[in-house]
């Protein structure tokens, strides 16, 4: 029984991370109607460029921040370079863009970085076992700050005049042009905001995982499938969604299938959600006009 | 002669009058010829490690030519077409190396099992428009290893460390003798020419047509009573099964299958070959092919991260710049000149 409450908890902690990448893949959703295959491939660069701001000797808090900040930018910089100039482009060229993003990013920070796993420094340490040893310092820490992440997005959203403007661009932008909203800088502000929620989320999981340039591939699919079951266009569903698979994949790793399948439990929970219920457990039904 | 025979053709039945456009017999026949010609010499020409690139990227191009069937024609976009390669690389080392069936005998069954699981994954992909497609085949991609290391089909696929083939000999009977590189670049070739010739004839007919209209407006061909359902899910069942057709080919070229050799990136690597030889090519496919073989071998003696870092920029650059690929860019140069003579 031990057990299972511990595979049960691992599984909310790791569930913290897909919900933030969750929570990433649904704002530029909202924003733009796509969804990013290489946000995956844009948290590992900030988390390596945070791993070497580390190494150089800066504080680990100062390190966070600064690489947030420059995520932020490099968020703000895709949009308007690459993806600006086809927003009016077919799906497949969108597609397109992403996969080529997805190529650039992964490979420069292998070619930087190098293929070699590191160990990144986790913030959260504690002197003795917390809850009877169920959780570990890390998970607990990673969990809070996934939390604080996912409120600080709701409080801006829902009490800013930013996070308004946001919205009335996605919802309808040329209605929010003409109310003097500079919807195309609302879609880049998405953006970027996605990529600093990504390289939190890259922070927060590298400690757990190892960073290599590889690390965040799966933990994308995760994503994809935790915000498939919250509804791609709701952020709440998305968390909810995230810590579900999290949880999920635990007890199916542990019980069912082995660590070698979770992936396609991945893949099984996205085939299953978009079959059966497309909208997701908690999105909106979208009935088109023809 | 006399009137009364032209009488008796009613007027309101069509006669069938050849029509040529373009290219007067004696051209037509010359162009084969040359074909013919340029697909020969390579192999004695060429020493055996180029001939078996030149061979990979036949095999490249047919597998393109199979994403292209479905993503360029019928307009649903896959990112996981990795797996149905894998499915047919395994199919045919499956039944060599564990029931000693000889190579050709593998290619129908490999043709089969991968049109079959096709048109089973046809019927999800019918329910998901675009981006989510893309998506779901994405992760089908991520998973594709991880499902043939998996223990219960390990007797069959060998686990980790795959299985190993053996190059089909070449024929006694052939006049002049042939090494087994040759012979298979050979075969790579016939099999890739009639997989091309057949899905050019697909392509350029009624079908071919039913399926373009499905995909630039589903709703106006389902009015003109085109049932769009049927035509995905074949389009889907047929462009998997020259995908894996190609992947078949690819397991006897290089004598191995390995889980890892079909990783996500094989997927993107038919994507990238699709969007640079031309979305919706039958051509294109075939520069696509040459395009992903020969670019990340030149890129590879920069850096080990080169090749993917060149590919993105590329795909990039094409979509912004080209974006129907290189087989658009030919078209445009060719009508040019026409235009002036």
């Amino acid at each position: 029984m031990d057990g299972f409450a511990h595979q049960i908890i691992a599984g909310i902690a790791t569930g913290g991370i897909y919900a933030s990448v969750a929570l990433a893949l649904v704002m530029i959703y909202q924003a733009t109607h796509h969804v990013n295959f290489a946000q995956g491939e844009m948290a590992t660069l900030s988390t390596f460029i945070a791993w070497s701001m580390v190494e150089a000797g800066f504080p680990y808090w100062i390190a966070f921040a600064a690489t947030v900040m420059l995520s932020f930018l490099i968020g703000v910089l895709v949009e308007r370079l690459l993806m600006r100039p086809v927003q009016n482009a077919p799906v497949l060229t969108h597609v397109g863009v992403f996969i080529g993003l997805l190529l650039i990013v992964g490979n420069m920070t292998g070619w930087i970085f190098g293929y070699t796993t590191k160990v990144y420094p986790s913030p959260f340490t504690s002197s003795g076992p917390l809850m009877g040893g169920l959780i570990s310092a890390h998970e607990l820490g990673s969990t809070a700050v996934t939390l604080v992440v996912l409120t600080l997005v709701f409080l801006f959203f829902r009490y800013t005049s930013l996070g308004l403007a946001m919205r009335a661009a996605a919802y309808n932008p040329r209605s929010a042009r003409l109310v003097g909203i500079r919807v195309g800088w609302m879609l880049a502000l998405g953006w970027g905001l996605a990529a600093a929620i990504g390289a939190v989320a890259g922070m927060m999981v590298a400690p757990v995982v190892f960073l290599d340039p590889s690390m965040m591939t799966g933990i994308l699919l995760y994503a994809f499938a935790g915000a498939l079951i919250g509804g791609i266009d709701n952020p709440l569903g998305a968390v909810i969604g995230g810590f579900a698979v999290g949880v999920l994949e635990n007890l199916a790793g542990a019980y069912v299938v082995g660590t070698e399948l979770k992936l396609t439990v991945a893949l099984a929970i996205i085939i299953g959600v978009l079959v059966v219920r497309p909208s997701g457990l908690l999105g909106r039904v979208v009935t088109s006009r023809v | 002669m006399s009137a009364s025979e032209n009488v008796a053709i009613p007027a309101t039945i069509p006669q069938a009058v050849p029509v040529r456009r373009g290219m007067p017999a004696w051209q037509v026949a010359l162009v084969v010829l040359g074909g013919l010609v340029v697909a020969i010499a390579p192999a004695f020409v060429l020493e055996s490690f180029p001939l078996f690139q030149l061979t990979m990227a036949v095999i490249m191009g047919l597998a393109v030519l199979g994403l292209n069937m479905v993503t360029g024609f019928s307009g649903q976009i896959s990112l996981g077409h990795g797996a149905f390669f894998a499915l047919g690389a395994y199919a045919t080392a499956i039944l060599m190396s564990h029931l000693d069936w000889s190579f050709w005998a593998t290619l129908p069954v490999s043709a089969v099992v991968c049109g079959l699981v096709g048109y089973g994954i046809g019927f999800p992909a019918l329910r998901l428009g675009g981006l989510y497609l893309a998506l779901t085949t994405f992760s089908l991609a991520v998973a594709v290893p991880q499902i043939l290391k998996h223990k219960s089909i390990e007797d069959w696929t060998g686990g980790v460390q795959g299985l190993f083939l053996v190059k089909p000999d070449a024929p006694s009977w052939l006049p002049v003798a042939l090494t087994p590189d040759q012979w298979m670049y050979f075969v790579a070739v016939a099999v890739a020419g009639i997989c091309f010739l057949l899905c050019w004839n697909l392509i350029r007919g009624r079908i071919g047509r039913a399926l373009m209209a499905t995909r630039d407006h589903q709703t106006a061909a389902e009015a003109m009573g085109m049932d769009t359902a049927t035509l995905k899910t074949r389009a889907f069942a047929v462009s998997a099964m020259v995908t894996g057709i190609a992947g078949s080919l690819s397991a006897v070229a290089v004598e191995f299958v390995a889980p890892d050799s079909f990783s996500l990136m094989v997927s993107i690597t038919l994507f990238v070959g699709m969007v640079v030889g031309g979305v919706a090519s039958i051509l294109g496919s075939l520069f696509g092919g040459l395009f992903v073989l020969f670019v990340p071998n030149i890129a590879e003696a920069i850096s080990k991260a080169a090749p993917g870092v060149i590919y993105g920029i590329l795909l990039i650059a094409f979509l912004f710049i080209l974006p129907d690929g290189f087989a658009g860019l030919l078209r445009r140069v060719a009508g040019r000149l026409r235009g002036r003579g």
